[in-house]
């Protein structure tokens, strides 16, 4: 997924002179994940640029050069770093355009590497999802392939909006299939991975492929899953989900993140709002504990994996 | 602590032009103003002075949601407003009133903010408006905003080509309260580093709501960027020439890509932080008689009285200002609600799914009412 990512960036870079990549450390390095390397090199260090180390001016420089017609794409270096940039995302990024009544937008993309998995220290390895998929005005999205990195990233940075991008650390290393010349599904809507016929999971970013390991485990078992990429955090695309739920009647959702107030709670209510005849059993949820993200030596415990996925799906079964 | 920080001061309380020793590097700048300038920035104080009074009646007879006054900080603001040229951005904070008014805000806009109809006002990319940006409630933190659009400046080229009439500048208004955030700390770090051409113009009104500037800052504020790598300077901030010359110079600097300035304009906070607020249970009352003796209009009248300016022009401009004042109040008590479809309106720049069902939605609930009542 990185030179995925890597590609889909150059490729931004090329289409339009607009784009700016700005972040600490993307320049000579390229990024502490490489995932710009290579790309200040090409482009010049007018339009990949190391910033001061300073979150709040990262985000905040870039809704005044957007402000000036250009699109830049952040990268915050971790999840957990993101938050001495909160002001300056939910209370300007999310509502200047609203405030300015659309005199102008803020082509704002702002990457964050996140999730555990990594045996990372402290501020490392978190899911900050819910605190701005609860923010009006953002956009949130988030790929769990190497395909969809390369596309997803330049429909981001082609979108008016401010997007928020999650990258899943866990998988910017496993490889996979990129169809450079290919068509892509629209940047917020959701996709079946894998048919099934007794059971939906949905899942985002690193969870989708702990999914679809639990749903090979559950075939031999004899029960019949089908596996949803969220893609999309905000808007949720929850046309396909309130599909396949009609057809299983049972839903697990699943996240790294803490479940309390959670992407998962979210997609839970909705979905018990709008298939409940259709539901055969309670939602249910997988998530972290809500607690916060442990030491690294303890995060196998904290994560869900593909065992607690199927303990879910037992429970769900058996109503 | 005794504060002997060289202070930029043209005008005498008396009126008189005597430059400190401060001054008189800035001194050349005053040449470049007219007769009619000075009056324009004679009328400008008054208008803004007339308004902000009548704005403060309308917030205590209900009609606006909040007031925050400008009353006393009419000379910083008038001075760096005309010393800005017209493709210079402003990147105000709340209080800017008379900013927006010398370059060509609707100040009905503004009440409009305040009144709780919108949450922007005038559009900051209509030409008319004269490059004048939102207001921000949030302190400090469109420093941000105006450095990082000062670097769109320095990438689209308009920036130190010798052009003093294409290339520009950003002029960012904030508080002494703001310098204590951390995003004006981090502004100052990124213009420093970018060389983005940004004047920072703190009106230091000595109180960010009840805590005064000496708990805020232990130094001058003037010596403050200097520890960033940005020269700063100190004016009297009820001095409209000093006000001018400075920022005029220090504009004229950011353009030529010498790199940002910052400006310290020592004034008055003469009323309320906002209408929420009561300083009569926080301040001195000799305190606040100092500086009514700083009054920068009588300050300012007396120096147009004595470069020969008559009654006649005096009593004109004041019967302008209550007029421009009663035209305010009379269109703010016509004043309608805005149309309940336009919340969900540019939440997002795109079609959002959200909106278009959660406005449906409203649409129809309403139906719903008006339906049963007939």
């Amino acid at each position: 997924m990185v030179k995925a990512l890597n590609a889909g960036l150059r490729q931004a870079l090329a289409d339009d002179d607009k784009v700016l990549l700005m972040g600490e450390d993307i320049g000579t390095l390229g990024g502490v994940f490489r995932v710009t390397e290579g790309l200040q090199a090409e482009f010049g260090a007018k339009r990949v640029f190391d910033t001061p180390l300073a979150e709040s001016g990262i985000v905040g420089t870039a809704i005044g050069l957007a402000m000036r017609g250009y699109r830049p794409v952040c990268e915050i270096q971790f999840d957990g770093f993101i938050f001495p940039a909160f002001d300056q995302i939910t209370t300007q990024l999310a509502k200047l355009t609203n405030r300015a009544q659309g005199a102008f937008s803020l082509p704002v993309v702002i990457r964050v590497p996140y999730g555990g998995h990594i045996g990372a220290v402290e501020h490392h390895q978190e899911s900050p999802e819910a605190y701005f998929a609860h923010t009006a005005g953002l956009r949130l999205v988030s790929p769990s392939t190497p395909h969809d990195a390369y596309w997803m990233i330049q429909e981001a940075i082609r979108s008016d909006d401010p997007v928020m991008f999650f990258e899943p650390k866990s998988r910017y290393w496993p490889k996979g299939a990129v169809d450079f010349g290919g068509s892509t599904t629209p940047l917020h809507a959701s996709r079946v991975v894998r048919q099934g016929t007794d059971v939906t999971l949905v899942a985002h970013g690193a969870m989708v492929s702990v999914l679809m390991q639990a749903a090979e485990v559950a075939q031999e078992e004899g029960i019949s899953a089908e596996v949803i990429d969220l893609r999309s955090l905000s808007p949720v695309d929850y046309g396909p989900i309130v599909e396949s739920v009609t057809k299983t009647g049972r839903l697990v959702v699943a996240q790294e993140a803490s479940g309390f107030v959670s992407l998962g709670s979210e997609i839970a209510a909705t979905v018990t709002e709008r298939a409940f005849y259709s539901l055969k059993s309670p939602v249910l949820r997988v998530s972290g504990f809500d607690i916060p993200f442990p030491p690294a030596k303890l995060e196998k415990l904290h994560l869900p994996d593909a065992d607690r996925v199927l303990e879910a799906v037992d429970r769900a079964m058996a109503y | 602590m005794s504060d002997t920080t060289p202070t930029v001061q043209f005008l005498s309380l008396e009126g008189e032009l005597r430059p400190t020793d401060a001054a008189e590097e800035f001194a050349d700048r005053l040449a470049e103003l007219t007769d009619d300038d000075l009056r324009s920035m004679y009328r400008s104080m008054q208008l803004a002075r007339h308004f902000d009074a009548e704005a403060s009646n309308l917030q205590r007879q209900g009609q606006l949601a909040l007031w925050i006054p400008s009353h006393g900080q009419e000379a910083a603001q008038v001075g760096s407003a005309m010393a800005a040229r017209a493709q210079d951005h402003i990147f105000p904070a709340y209080r800017e009133h008379v900013v927006a008014l010398v370059r060509g805000v609707d100040l009905y806009e503004v009440l409009r903010l305040l009144r709780g109809e919108t949450h922007g006002g005038w559009d900051p990319t209509d030409p008319a408006n004269g490059n004048v940006h939102g207001y921000t409630l949030v302190i400090g933190a469109h420093s941000l905003h105006a450095v990082g659009y000062a670097q769109g400046l320095q990438l689209d080229g308009v920036v130190g080509t010798g052009d003093l009439e294409r290339d520009a500048a950003v002029l960012c208004y904030f508080g002494d309260g703001a310098t204590s955030q951390g995003d004006v700390s981090e502004a100052l770090v990124f213009a420093a580093s970018s060389q983005a051409p940004t004047v920072f113009f703190v009106q230091n009104n000595q109180w960010a709501i009840s805590v005064p500037v000496r708990v805020q800052s232990p130094v001058p504020l003037a010596l403050r960027p200097t520890g960033f790598g940005i020269p700063g300077v100190r004016i009297d901030g009820n001095d409209p020439l000093a006000s001018y010359a400075v920022t005029r110079s220090f504009l004229d600097d950011a353009r030529e890509a010498r790199g940002p300035r910052f400006i310290e304009a020592l004034t008055y906070r003469l009323g309320a932080h906002t209408s929420s607020d009561d300083p009569t249970k926080y301040r001195d009352p000799e305190e606040y008689a100092y500086w009514v003796a700083r009054d920068p209009i009588v300050r300012f009248e007396k120096h147009l009285r004595l470069l020969g300016e008559g009654d006649a022009f005096f009593t004109d401009v004041v019967a302008e200002a209550e007029e421009f004042a009663d035209r305010m109040r009379r269109r703010i008590l016509t004043a309608g609600s805005p149309d309940p479809a336009t919340m969900f309106d540019h939440v997002y720049a795109e079609p959002h799914p959200v909106m278009t069902e959660q406005k449906l939605w409203l649409e129809r609930y309403e139906a719903s009412y008006a339906e049963g009542v007939q």
